[in-house]
C-alpha cells in the first residue's frame, strides 16, 4: 500500500510525470538560487518565456545554461502576449528554440489584473491545437470558457486561482469545483497561489496540478519554500484521494462514551 | 544593406545566410529560434535561408518566467 500510495502518477497528452508541480524560472535573485529552487521542488517541468535576444549586449548567459534539459521538460510560455496572433507566432517560436510541441497559453487582456482575454484564447488554442501543438492555456475560472478550451483540443486548463503573482491563495474555491466536475482533460491552478496551504487547497479541490512561479522565487527563502509547495501539493492530493470526513456543526468526540471514570 | 533586426534597423553586409548572420552576430545557433519575414524557421533551414535588404528578421530566446509579472 505504501507503494501505491507513493506512484501517484500525472499524465498530459503523451507525457507522465510523477511530480505534479510546475515552477516558473522568473524573478530568482540568481540563477543558482532558482537552480536549487528547481531542485528542492522535485517539479519535473518548468515553464520559460520566449523573448528576442538583445542584440546590442548578449553578455548575459542564456537561461538553458543553467537549466539540465535532461532532467527538466521546458514547457515555452507565451507569457506577455497580448493577441492571438502573437502567441501563435511566440508559440511556434518556442517550439523551434526548444524542439518541442508543448506551450503553456497566455493571452493577456488587460495589464492591471492580467486576466486572460478568453476570446483571443480560445482562438489561439484551435489554430495551435490544428499545427499540432499539446496547448497547455491559461485561462479564469469561468466554467463554460474552460468546456470551450477543452472543446478546442487543449490538453489541459489551467484556470487562475487568483491574479498572477498576487499571492491571494484560492479565490474561487466553488468556481474549482465546478470545473474539477466536468473537466476531461488535466486540470491545473495556474497563478494565485501564495503559500504552501493555498497549493494544498488547490490539490484538495481536486485539481490534477498547480503551477507557481512568484510564490516560491519571491519568498524570502526560496528554496525552503519550494520543498514546502513540493510537501503541499503532495499532502493535498493525498488528501484529496482519501475522501475527507463530511463537514458537521457539531461535536462528535473520538473516544468512547462508555467506561468514563466516576460516572 | 539594411534589414529589420528585433525590431531595429540594422546594417550588415549582405545578402547572406541566417546562419551566416547568426555568426556575425556571435549568437550560438542552437539556443535561439530565428523568425524570417514571418515564417518562423526550421533550425535545419538556417543555412539556406537568404536575407535580403529589408527583410525583416527576429531572433529570440528562452528567458526567465513563469508569467507574464515574472520577466523582471
Amino acid at each position: 500500500m505504501a507503494e501505491g500510495r507513493s506512484v501517484d502518477l500525472f499524465t498530459i497528452a503523451d507525457k507522465t510525470f510523477s511530480s505534479r508541480l510546475i515552477v516558473g524560472t522568473g524573478k530568482y535573485s540568481s540563477p543558482a538560487v532558482m537552480v536549487q529552487a528547481h531542485d528542492a521542488s522535485g517539479a519535473e517541468m518548468i515553464t520559460v518565456a520566449v523573448r528576442r535576444v538583445n542584440i546590442s549586449d548578449r553578455s548575459k548567459e542564456s537561461l538553458l545554461d543553467f537549466i539540465d534539459t535532461s532532467k527538466y521538460f521546458l514547457l515555452p510560455n507565451t507569457a506577455g502576449c497580448y493577441t492571438a496572433d502573437e502567441a501563435v507566432r511566440t508559440a511556434r517560436l518556442g517550439r523551434e528554440a526548444g524542439l518541442s510541441n508543448w506551450v503553456k497559453l497566455e493571452v493577456i487582456g488587460d495589464e492591471r489584473t492580467l486576466f486572460p482575454d478568453n476570446e483571443q484564447l480560445i482562438e489561439a488554442t484551435r489554430t495551435l491545437v490544428r499545427e499540432g501543438f499539446v496547448v497547455l492555456p491559461y485561462t479564469t475560472d469561468d466554467p463554460v470558457v474552460c468546456r470551450k478550451l477543452e472543446d478546442a483540443g487543449a490538453a489541459a486548463i489551467m484556470p487562475l486561482g487568483a491574479p498572477i503573482g498576487s499571492g491571494l491563495g484560492i479565490q474561487n474555491v466553488n468556481n474549482l469545483r465546478i470545473i474539477r466536475e466536468f473537466a476531461r482533460v488535466p486540470l491545473i491552478v495556474d497563478a494565485g497561489v501564495g503559500t504552501a496551504s493555498d497549493a494544498a487547497l488547490a490539490m484538495e479541490l481536486g485539481a490534477d496540478g498547480v503551477l507557481m512561479n512568484t510564490a516560491i522565487a519571491g519568498a524570502q527563502d526560496p528554496v525552503a519554500m519550494a520543498e514546502a509547495m513540493k510537501l503541499a501539493v503532495r499532502a493535498g492530493r493525498l488528501a484529496f484521494a482519501s475522501g475527507r470526513i463530511p463537514r458537521k456543526l457539531y461535536a462528535s468526540a473520538s473516544s468512547p462514551i462508555e467506561g468514563l471514570v466516576g460516572r | 544593406m539594411q534589414i529589420t533586426l528585433n525590431g531595429d534597423r540594422y546594417e550588415v553586409a549582405g545578402p547572406l545566410t541566417v546562419t551566416e548572420l547568426l555568426a556575425q552576430l556571435e549568437i550560438d545557433a542552437r539556443r535561439v529560434a530565428v523568425e524570417h519575414n514571418l515564417t518562423v524557421l526550421k533550425r535545419d533551414a538556417f543555412g539556406a535561408t537568404i536575407v535580403h535588404e529589408g527583410d525583416e528578421v527576429e531572433i529570440v530566446n528562452f528567458v526567465g518566467g513563469g508569467s507574464w509579472m515574472a520577466n523582471g
